[in-house]
């Protein structure tokens, strides 16, 4: 499959595009020229508007400004297409009619599915490794095949530009490589573009040309991975402290713990489930010091530790 | 990338052939229930007819196809003036309430909702005890005032409820919550009426509350089939729009539909297919919550197949319902919405039984 259109140099331009809620602003402004075919990455804190951004793009959201393809006109469903952060999948539907759903912006006034919708719905299925699972209801699929469908469904829509709203948050590590290698292929093959909103900064800085930082909704830093994921920058935004370290060629972003964790000293002996101690069948367990606790998820004899919050 | 595989393109391709398409073999059983249906529903009655004659007369008055009529003149008459216009007026209103039924649970994303959601059966009920019980005269042309009056009653029931709540296509609760309250206040209004009436009159407006068919010519059929035509091609039109729907708004318009648009679309039609129906036939129950859940056990949860299927199996389930309407305390007849419901209910139940024990 190709979407078969010329891309303009610039896919996507947004300027001043704000929106509130109830009189907060969620997005302050967000002014963006979006190369055709770039991965960008955005960035920021839980509340920090991705999402919304996301959203307002394809109008889910009210929002004020200007959004407009290269040529100057207002994009459409054909143009966009919005993977969102948790997809609804009906009960009994089958992965073919899902991906099928994808064409309704191109179907005519019957609203039928012509022979080519139908065969740029099975091009996508084969090409994503999915033509096995075309009649499994979508309800009955794994986190990692369930995120392939609808990114399927995605492409159906045969727009050039794919928002992609936290695509990887429910998946292992494995499967989100997984996720965004094969976005990062249609990419070069179509010659998508890509706008991501992703809590992973390593893996935001592994894919994408270029990360937006939001804070409260306004751009905060926008270039490559680069120049945005510097130490102290992210820590006043995250209002936490991290280091940027380079391991591998790859860009990694540690946390730094408020407090230093203190482990346990001694080691945690598993349970002997043949000779289960004499209190562990009742739900309360002595701790040692005298008190009663209901409750505890520490197995074996609690030695002296620090409590860590 | 290492997760392609191939499976064989046949499967695939007959997989995507077959998306929201109508099988062939569920389409020719359905129809034949139907046919059947009709065909039982002509025989039974007071006068029993006789199978072969009836076939006989009903495939000799398709144009182009001669057959020796066995039916005598009296048979003829009996089949012609008061069974067949009956049996198809059955079928007609099921298929109506089956169709309704399916729009509004599309439309609230709800396998609870029904015909009657939005206040058409006491806006109806309100209409019939005026014009029954103090002769209100809605009368138009030929239609009878009754008819009429049920039918506005219906519409601005749901009118009203729409305008209650605002018109807010996008938040289908709301309307459901204005379709609750307006539904009580109808309701409210009919009792009082039916306390003021006589015995005799109240006695009338019962019944025709708990659903009867007219037996008086083709009348209503000729009444009904505008509707069932019109409201059903565009149910039918938009059932796509409905399974777009069941992604959720959010994802519906970002495929390029108008969640609002669609809703308001469908309960137009599903409520002036409804009304239609109440008006010659009264509030017959769950006929159109029933059949879309039977359709769904058939051939899944695609409103492109349950739309057309529910019309058909509605009218199928009606027809022959009605002939135990006719005939169970002959001569006598029974109101056909306690059938439904007493046919219906147990069967729902076992549904939703076994639905439980499935999952």
């Amino acid at each position: 499959m190709s979407t078969q259109r010329l891309h303009p140099a610039h896919a996507l331009r947004t300027r001043d595009v704000r929106v509130s809620f109830a009189g907060t602003e969620v997005v302050a402004g967000v002014d963006l020229d979006l190369r055709a075919g770039e991965w960008l990455g955005l960035i920021g804190p839980n509340g920090s508007g991705k999402s919304t951004f996301l959203r307002s793009l394809v109008r889910l959201v009210p929002r004020t400004g200007t959004v407009e393809r290269g040529d100057g006109t207002p994009p459409g469903p054909t143009d966009l297409s919005l993977m969102p952060q948790s997809p609804e999948l009906p009960p009994g539907m089958p992965v073919v009619e899902y991906v099928l759903l994808g064409r309704t912006a191109h179907l005519g006034w019957l609203s039928m599915e012509s022979r080519t919708d139908r065969r740029i719905a099975t091009d996508v299925l084969r090409r994503l490794g999915l033509a096995s699972f075309a009649g499994r209801p979508v309800r009955s699929l794994s986190g990692g095949e369930a995120q392939r469908v609808v990114i399927a469904r995605a492409l159906v829509q045969q727009s050039p530009v794919l928002l992609l709203d936290e695509p990887t948050s429910a998946l292992d590590v494995g499967h989100q490589v997984e996720v965004l290698e094969l976005v990062d292929e249609l990419r070069r093959e179509d010659g998508l573009t890509v706008v991501a909103a992703m809590h992973d900064l390593g893996m935001a800085a592994r894919y994408a040309d270029r990360l937006l930082l939001l804070e409260r909704g306004a751009p905060v830093a926008l270039g490559t991975p680069d120049d945005v994921l510097e130490d102290s920058l992210l820590s006043r935004v995250y209002h936490h402290p991290v280091r940027v370290h380079r391991l591998d060629g790859h860009l990694v972003v540690l946390p730094q713990a408020r407090a230093p964790h203190t482990p346990v000293s001694a080691p945690i002996p598993l349970p002997d489930r043949a000779n289960p101690p004499p209190h562990a069948r009742s739900g309360h367990r002595d701790l040692g010091d005298g008190s009663q606790k209901p409750t505890s998820r520490r197995r074996g004899p609690a030695g002296p530790h620090e409590e860590v919050s | 990338m290492t997760t392609r595989t191939h499976a064989p393109t046949d499967a695939l391709d007959e997989a995507a052939d077959r998306a929201f398409r109508l099988s062939v073999p569920a389409l020719l059983g359905c129809t034949a229930l139907l046919l059947l249906a009709i065909l039982a529903s002509a025989t039974q009655g007071a006068a029993g007819l006789p199978v072969e004659g009836v076939v006989r007369a009903l495939v000799g008055a398709l144009p182009g196809v001669e057959l020796t009529q066995t039916l005598s003149t009296a048979q003829e008459a009996v089949l012609w003036q008061i069974r067949l216009p009956r049996t198809i007026l059955a079928a007609l209103v099921g298929a109506s309430l089956a169709m309704a039924g399916a729009g509004y649970q599309g439309v609230f994303r709800n396998p609870l909702a029904d015909p009657y959601l939005l206040g058409v059966s006491a806006g109806a009920g309100l209409g019939a005890v005026l014009a029954l019980g103090f002769g209100l005269d809605l009368a138009w042309g030929p239609i009878a005032a009754l008819p009429m009056a049920a039918f506005v009653g219906a519409v601005l029931a749901v009118a009203g409820s729409v305008l209650v709540a605002r018109g807010s296509f996008r938040d289908p609760a709301t309307l459901l919550l204005a379709g609750v309250a307006m539904a009580a206040l109808f309701s409210a209004t009919q009792t009082y009426a039916l306390t003021r009436l006589d015995e005799t009159r109240a006695r009338e407006v019962l019944s025709w509350l708990f659903g009867r068919l007219a037996t008086h010519g083709w009348g209503p059929v000729t009444l009904l089939l505008p509707y069932v035509l019109l409201a059903g091609a565009v149910l039918w039109l938009h059932a796509r729009h409905l399974d777009v729907l069941r992604l959720g708004d959010d994802e519906a318009r970002s495929l390029g539909l108008s969640p609002a648009r669609s809703r308001l679309v469908v309960v137009a039609a599903a409520t002036l297919i409804t009304a239609a129906a109440v008006s010659v036939s009264g509030l017959i129950a769950f006929v159109g919550l029933v059949t879309p859940h039977l359709v769904r056990l058939l051939v899944g949860h695609s409103y492109r197949l349950i739309v057309p299927l529910s019309a058909i199996l509605g009218g199928a389930f009606l027809a022959t319902v009605d002939i135990g309407a006719r005939t169970l305390v002959a001569p006598a007849e029974l109101p056909v919405g306690v059938i439904t419901a007493f046919v219906g209910a147990p069967f729902f139940c076992v549904v939703l039984w076994r639905r439980k024990a499935d999952s």
